[in-house]
C-alpha cells in the first residue's frame, strides 16, 4: 500500500467525525425541534461508525505501510476514545441548551438560530474527538501539534458554552490562555527537535537520535526540545508543573464538559506523550540502524529524570490537594491530577508492560471518572447543578442507583478489588516494578492510601449520611441518558475486570513498534514487525 | 469432588448475598441464616471428606481456570488443613452471629444480610486462595462490606471509625500488594512467565530471592498483617472500630477479619520472606511483648466494656504472634491453635456484651454492675467466656496460650527442639506478666459486671435508687445520641417490648454451642494440634538451618553463597 493510502485510511475514523461534525452543527441550527433534539443521536452514531472505522482500517495493512514508529498505538487507543465519547455524549447530550429549548417549546421565545448551542457544542466535541485521534497516527511533528491543537481548539469553546454561568466564562479563558502558553512551550520544543535532528518526520527524528545515543550521546539542543515538548504537553494531562489551571476550570465548566475534559484532553496528552518520548529511544526498543540492530540506550537522563519527578509531585499534589475539598468537580479535578502521576509512572515504565499498563488505566480512569460525573449530571438542584459534597448527602434514600454508581466508581478510584481500579493498579505497578522503580511504586502506593480518604467522601455521603435540607432539594433530571450513562459505566467497572483479559491483550497489541531502518531516510515506509515481542531485545 | 466444594464455599455466600437483595425485607434474616447455615454444611462435608489432615498438603490440589492468563492469575483454590481450621470457625460463627443480630438490627436488616453474606465469601475466598491475587482480592475486598457493616449499624461515631477501618486497612494492604508484585515481577524476570501461584512464588522468594530483598518484601508484605492483626503500634484503630461496630460486626471482626491477618503472616509473610522474618525477628518479637504489656495495663483503666475486651484482643492476638515470632513447631502450632481459640472467646464475649447493650444501651462498667441477680444465665456464660480468654486450664485458651509460652521459652540458641529460636525465657517470663495483667482485668471486668450491687441504667428498675444518679444522667444523654444518630431508632425500650430481663432461649442458643466448643478444645486440644501440626512444619521447613546461621553470623545479609544466579540481571 503507498504511503499516502495508507495514511487516509489510518484516518478514515478521524474523518468520519470531522463530517459528522458539519452535519450535527448544521443539524443543530434546524427549526424543526425533533431534528433539534437528535443531535446527540446523530454525534453518537457518528461516534459508533468511527469505532467501525478504525477497526476496517486496522484490519487492512496500512498501519505498516504508514511510517509509524508506533503503528499500532491506534488500533487499541482510537475505538477506546469514540467509546468513551459516546458514554459522553449520553451523559451531557440532553444538558446542553436544556432550558432555552423548554422556551422555544413553550413559546415564550421566537426561534432564533443564533442562540442554539447544541449542535455547535457536539460538533465541537466530534472535533476534539478526532483530533485526540489523530495524535495516534501522527507520523510528524506537524501533525502532531495540528491534532493536539484540534484536540484543545474546541474544548475551550465548550468549556465557556457549556453553562450560562460567569465561571464557566472565566473559566474557558483561563483554560485558553494557559492552553495557548502550553502550545507555545511545546511547539518551540518541537522545533528545538527540528534543530537537533533536521527533520520533523518522527522515524528520521528517532533515527537521527539513536545514532547520536549510540555514538557522542544525544545532543543537548534535543534533549532541551524534548523537555520543553513534555512539559507544554503535560498541560493537557493536568500534571505539576502545568496543572494549576484544572481543579478552577473543572469547577467552572458544565457537568458534561468536566467529564468531557477529564478524559479527552487525558488522552490526548498521554498519545502525545507516548509519541514524542518514542522518538527518543525507550528502553529494550531496538532500531536497526545502517543493517545493524543496535538497543536503545533508553530514555535520556535528564528526560527520565524529569518523568520520574512529574510524577512524584502529580500524584503527590493532586491527592493532597483533593483532600481539602468541598466541591465534588473541584476534588474530581485534583483527583484527575493525581490518576496522571499515575500514568506518567507508566510512561516511565516504557513500551511493553509500561505502555499497555498506561493504556489499560486509561480507559479504567475514563470510565471511573465519566461515571462520577454522570451522576452529578443526572441530578439538579432547582435548575443549578449538584456540586457540593453536601448535596448529594443522603442520596440513596431518593436514587439508589445513582449512590450505587457513585459508590461503586469512588470505590474503583480507590483501588478497591474487584473494580477495574484495582486491576489498573496492579497492571501499572508490576509493569513499573519491572523496570526497577521500587520506590516509585511504594510512593505511589502511599498516596493511593491517601485518596481513600477523599473517594470515601464519595461512597459514605450518599450511602450513609441523612439528607439535610439542602440536599433534599436534589432532584433527578427528567433525560434518562445521563442515569444510563451512569449505569453503563458502573456495569464497566464491575464487569470490565472479569473480562480484563481481552483489553489487557488488545491493549498489548497496541505496541507493535517499527523498526528504524537506514532506508528509512530516503523512503518513509519503514519496515514493521507485527507485535513488540519479534523487537524486544531479549533481555 | 473437594475441588467442586471449594468453589461452593466461596459461590453459596454470594448466591444467597443475591438472593437476600431480592427478596422482601421480613425475610431477609431467615435467608440470610439459611445461607449461613448451608455455608457451614459444605464447610463441613468439607472437612469431612478432607484427605490431608495429618499430612500437611493441599485439597483440592490446584484445580486452576484461568481468570487473567496474561498475567498468570488463575482461580485456585485449596485448603490444608490451618486454612480449613479457619474455614470451619468463620463458617461456625456466621449463622451465630446473624442469629445474635435478629433483635438488634432494626433498620435496614436487608442490607445487613447481604453485607454479611458478602463478607463471609470473601473471608472464605482468602482462605482457600492459592493464589496471590485472589488471596488479595478477598482480602481487601473483606473492608467493602465490612465498612458499611460499621457505618451503617455502627454506634454514635460510626462514620468516623468506618473510615478509619478502611484508611489504615487500605495503607497497610497497598504495601503488601508492592511486596508481593515485587516478587511477581522478579519471578518474571528469572523464569520468564508470570506466576502468582502462592507456592510457587514462596518457592521462588525464599530461594532465589537476595537477602537484602527478601528484608525489605518481609517489610511490605508485613505492613499490611501488621495493620489487619494488629500489631503494637498498629492497633490504634482498633478499639475505636471495636467500640463502634456492630456486635456482629465486633464478633466477626474480633473472630475471622483479624485472623485474616495471622494467618497473611502465616501463609504469605512468613514463607515467602524467611530470611526477612529472621532478621526483624527480634523487633517483631520486642512489638509483640509491648502489645502484650502495655495493652493489657490500657484494659486495666478501661470503663467501657467493649473497648476492655477490643484492648483484650491486642494483648492476646500479640500473644499469638509471639507464638508465630518463636520460629519453633510448638510455639507456632500454638499461635494457631490460639488464633481459633481467640476467635471462639473473644467473639463470645463481644457477644454477651451485644445482649447487654441491646438491654440497657450501655457499656459503661460504671453504670452496670451486679448483674448476676437480674440476669443470672448471661452471668453463667460471661464468667465462662471471660475465664475461657483468659486461659484457665480446661478451656480453650489455655492451650494455645501454654503452646506459644513455650514456644517463646524455648526458641533460644541450644537448639533443643531441634528448631533454635531468637527468644528465650526471659521473653517468656515478660509475656507471662501479660497473663497476670490478663487475669486482673478480666476478672475486674466480670467482677464489676457480674458481682457486687446491682447498678442499671435507666427509669425502668426498681433499683435505680442504688445506682449513681450522674452516671444515669450520662447514660440517657449518651442513649438520646445515639437514638439521635439512627435517626429512625425507636425511642421506646426495647427491653419492655421484645427482648426478656435474662437472655432468653435465641441468645443461649448461640453461646451454648460456642461454650461446648470452648469446652471440647480446651479437654481434648490432641487431635486439632496434630492436625496443625504438619502444616506448620511445612511452613518452617527453612527456618532453623537461617536461624542457626544467623546466630552465627549475627545477620544473613551479605552471604555470598546465596546469591542467586539471576541477581545480575534483574536491575537492569
Amino acid at each position: 500500500m503507498d504511503p499516502t493510502t495508507a495514511k487516509l485510511t489510518l484516518i478514515a475514523p478521524e474523518m468520519v467525525l470531522c463530517f459528522g461534525a458539519v452535519v450535527v452543527a448544521v443539524l443543530g441550527l434546524t427549526r424543526n425541534a425533533s431534528l433539534r433534539r437528535s443531535v446527540p443521536m446523530v454525534a453518537a452514531l457518528f461516534l459508533a461508525v468511527s469505532v467501525a472505522a478504525c477497526m476496517w482500517s486496522y484490519s487492512t495493512p496500512a498501519a505498516e505501510s504508514s511510517g509509524l514508529l508506533l503503528p499500532y498505538l491506534g488500533s487499541f487507543a482510537k475505538p477506546l476514545i469514540a467509546c468513551v465519547a459516546i458514554l459522553l455524549v449520553m451523559l451531557g447530550g440532553t444538558s446542553v441548551d436544556r432550558r432555552l429549548e423548554a422556551a422555544f417549546e413553550s413559546g415564550r421565545v421566537p426561534f432564533e438560530a443564533v442562540r442554539v448551542l447544541r449542535g455547535e457544542f457536539h460538533a465541537f466535541l466530534l472535533l476534539s474527538v478526532a483530533g485526540t485521534m489523530l495524535i495516534a497516527s501522527a507520523t510528524d511533528l506537524i501533525w502532531l501539534f495540528l491534532a493536539l491543537e484540534l484536540s484543545s481548539l474546541p474544548s475551550y469553546v465548550m468549556v465557556a458554552v457549556g453553562r450560562h454561568a460567569r465561571k464557566a466564562q472565566e473559566a474557558g479563558v483561563k483554560y485558553f490562555f494557559l492552553g495557548a502558553m502550553s502550545s507555545a512551550i511545546f511547539l518551540y520544543g518541537f522545533a528545538l527537535l527540528y534543530g537537533a535532528t533536521g527533520s520533523l518526520q518522527c522515524t528520521e527524528i528517532a533515527h537521527t537520535l539513536a545514532t547520536q545515543a549510540a555514538t557522542n550521546g544525544v545532543s543537548t539542543l534535543a534533549i532541551i526540545g524534548a523537555v520543553l515538548a513534555v512539559l507544554g504537553i503535560s498541560f493537557k494531562l493536568a500534571a505539576v508543573p502545568m496543572h494549576f489551571y484544572a481543579p478552577d476550570v473543572y469547577e467552572g465548566a458544565s457537568g458534561p464538559v468536566t467529564a468531557f475534559l477529564g478524559f479527552m484532553p487525558k488522552a490526548a496528552g498521554i498519545l502525545a506523550l507516548i509519541t514524542v518520548l518514542s522518538l527518543l529511544g525507550w528502553s529494550g526498543h531496538a532500531a536497526v540502524l545502517h543493517g545493524q540492530e543496535v538497543e536503545l540506550q533508553g530514555l535520556p537522563a535528564p528526560i527520565a529524570a524529569m518523568l520520574w519527578m512529574m510524577s512524584v509531585l502529580t500524584m503527590t499534589l493532586g491527592n493532597i490537594g483533593a483532600l481539602l475539598q468541598r466541591n465534588i468537580k473541584r476534588m474530581l479535578g485534583y483527583s484527575s491530577i493525581a490518576h496522571s502521576g499515575y500514568l506518567m509512572m507508566g510512561l516511565l515504565a516504557g513500551p511493553g508492560a509500561g505502555l499497555n499498563a498506561v493504556l489499560f488505566y486509561l480507559v479504567g480512569y475514563g470510565v471511573m471518572n465519566t461515571v462520577v460525573l454522570a451522576v452529578l449530571c443526572s441530578l439538579e438542584r432547582n435548575g443549578e447543578e449538584v456540586e457540593t459534597l453536601e448535596d448529594i448527602a443522603g442520596l440513596r434514600n431518593r436514587h439508589p442507583m445513582l449512590a450505587w454508581m457513585l459508590a461503586i466508581a469512588a470505590g474503583s478510584l480507590i483501588g478497591l478489588p474487584p473494580m477495574i481500579g484495582f486491576f489498573g493498579k496492579i497492571y501499572l505497578f508490576t509493569a513499573v516494578l519491572e523496570q526497577g522503580q521500587t520506590a516509585l511504586v511504594i510512593i505511589a502506593a502511599v498516596n493511593s492510601a491517601v485518596s481513600v480518604f477523599y473517594y470515601l467522601q464519595l461512597v459514605i455521603l450518599p450511602m450513609l449520611a441523612h439528607s439535610n435540607p439542602r440536599s433534599e432539594t436534589v432532584t433527578a433530571l427528567q433525560s434518562p441518558w445521563p442515569k444510563l450513562a451512569a449505569v453503563i459505566g458502573g456495569v464497566c467497572i464491575l464487569g470490565l475486570a472479569v473480562f480484563a483479559q481481552p483489553i489487557l491483550e488488545a491493549a498489548s497489541g497496541a505496541f507493535g513498534v517499527a523498526t528504524v531502518s537506514a532506508a528509512a531516510a530516503d523512503e518513509p515506509t519503514a519496515q514493521t514487525t507485527d507485535g513488540m515481542k519479534t523487537v524486544l531485545l531479549d533481555r | 469432588m473437594e475441588g467442586t466444594l471449594a468453589y461452593f464455599l466461596i459461590v453459596l455466600p454470594i448466591a444467597f448475598a443475591a438472593i437476600v437483595g431480592f427478596s422482601p425485607a421480613p425475610m431477609a434474616k431467615w435467608i440470610g441464616t439459611i445461607g449461613a447455615f448451608a455455608t457451614l454444611a459444605v464447610a463441613l462435608l468439607f472437612a469431612w471428606t478432607f484427605p490431608h489432615w495429618t499430612d500437611g498438603l493441599y485439597a483440592p490440589d490446584i484445580d486452576a481456570a484461568n481468570w487473567f492468563p496474561a498475567m498468570g492469575v488463575s482461580i485456585a483454590l485449596g485448603a490444608d488443613s490451618v486454612a480449613l481450621l479457619l474455614i470451619l470457625m468463620t463458617a461456625f460463627l456466621m449463622p451465630l452471629i446473624l442469629i445474635g443480630s435478629f433483635t438488634s438490627i432494626t433498620e435496614r436488616p436487608k442490607d445487613f444480610f447481604f453485607w454479611f453474606m458478602l463478607l463471609e465469601a470473601s473471608m472464605l475466598g482468602a482462605f482457600l486462595a492459592r493464589d496471590a491475587v485472589i488471596f488479595f482480592v478477598s482480602y481487601e475486598f473483606t473492608m467493602i462490606p465490612m465498612f458499611f457493616l460499621i457505618a451503617n449499624w455502627g454506634g454514635a461515631q460510626r462514620r468516623q471509625a468506618a473510615v478509619k477501618y478502611v484508611l489504615y486497612s487500605f495503607g497497610g494492604g497497598i504495601l503488601t500488594l508492592v511486596g508481593l508484585l515485587y516478587i511477581a515481577m522478579k519471578m518474571h524476570a528469572a523464569l520468564g512467565s508470570w506466576d502468582f501461584g502462592i507456592a510457587s512464588m514462596t518457592a521462588f522468594c525464599s530461594t532465589e530471592m537476595l537477602a537484602s530483598e527478601q528484608v525489605w518484601v518481609f517489610i511490605l508484605l508485613m505492613a499490611g498483617f501488621a495493620v489487619k492483626i494488629p500489631l503494637v503500634p498498629f492497633h490504634t484503630w482498633l478499639p475505636l472500630v471495636h467500640d463502634q461496630a456492630p456486635t456482629g460486626g465486633s464478633v466477626i471482626l474480633a473472630g475471622t477479619l483479624l485472623k485474616l491477618g495471622t494467618f497473611g503472616e502465616f501463609r504469605i509473610a512468613m514463607p515467602m520472606a524467611p530470611i526477612g522474618a529472621v532478621e526483624w525477628n527480634g523487633v517483631l518479637c520486642v512489638l509483640c511483648l509491648i502489645g502484650i504489656v502495655a495493652a493489657a495495663l490500657i484494659c486495666w483503666v478501661q470503663h467501657d466494656a467493649k473497648k476492655l475486651v477490643a484492648y483484650s484482643s491486642v494483648t492476646h492476638i500479640a500473644f499469638c504472634m509471639l507464638g508465630m515470632f518463636s520460629l519453633n513447631s510448638i510455639g507456632v502450632t500454638g499461635s494457631v491453635m490460639y488464633m481459633i481459640s481467640h476467635g471462639l472467646s473473644t467473639g463470645a464475649l463481644f457477644l454477651c456484651i451485644g445482649m447487654i447493650y441491646e438491654r440497657y444501651h450501655t457499656k459503661d462498667m460504671d453504670e452496670l454492675g451486679g448483674l448476676y441477680r437480674t440476669m443470672p444465665i448471661w452471668s453463667f456464660f460471661m464468667v465462662f467466656f471471660t475465664l475461657a480468654s483468659l486461659g484457665l486450664p480446661g478451656l480453650n485458651g489455655f492451650v494455645g496460650e501454654f503452646y506459644c509460652l513455650v514456644g517463646a521459652f524455648t526458641a533460644e540458641d541450644t537448639a533443643m527442639t531441634g528448631y533454635p529460636g531468637l527468644m528465650g525465657p526471659w521473653y517468656a517470663i515478660i509475656a507471662g506478666l501479660g497473663l497476670i495483667a490478663a487475669a486482673m482485668y478480666l476478672l475486674m471486668l466480670v467482677g464489676r459486671l457480674v458481682w457486687g450491687p446491682l447498678r442499671e441504667p435507666g427509669h425502668h428498675d426498681a433499683h435505680h435508687a442504688h445506682g449513681h444518679a450522674h452516671g444515669q444522667a450520662h447514660a440517657q444523654a449518651r442513649d438520646h445520641a445515639h437514638d439521635h444518630a439512627h435517626g429512625a431508632h425507636a425511642t421506646t425500650n426495647d427491653r419492655a417490648t421484645t427482648l426478656s430481663r435474662d437472655i432468653g432461649a435465641r441468645e443461649i442458643g448461640i453461646l451454648v454451642p460456642i461454650a461446648i466448643l470452648c469446652l471440647v478444645l480446651g479437654l481434648y486440644p490432641e487431635p486439632m494440634l496434630k492436625a496443625i501440626e504438619p502444616s506448620v512444619k511445612n511452613m518452617l521447613a527453612p527456618y532453623p538451618a537461617l536461624v542457626e546461621r544467623y546466630l552465627k553470623a549475627g545477620t544473613l545479609l551479605e552471604s555470598g553463597s546465596e546469591a542467586p544466579p539471576m541477581a545480575s540481571a534483574s536491575q537492569p
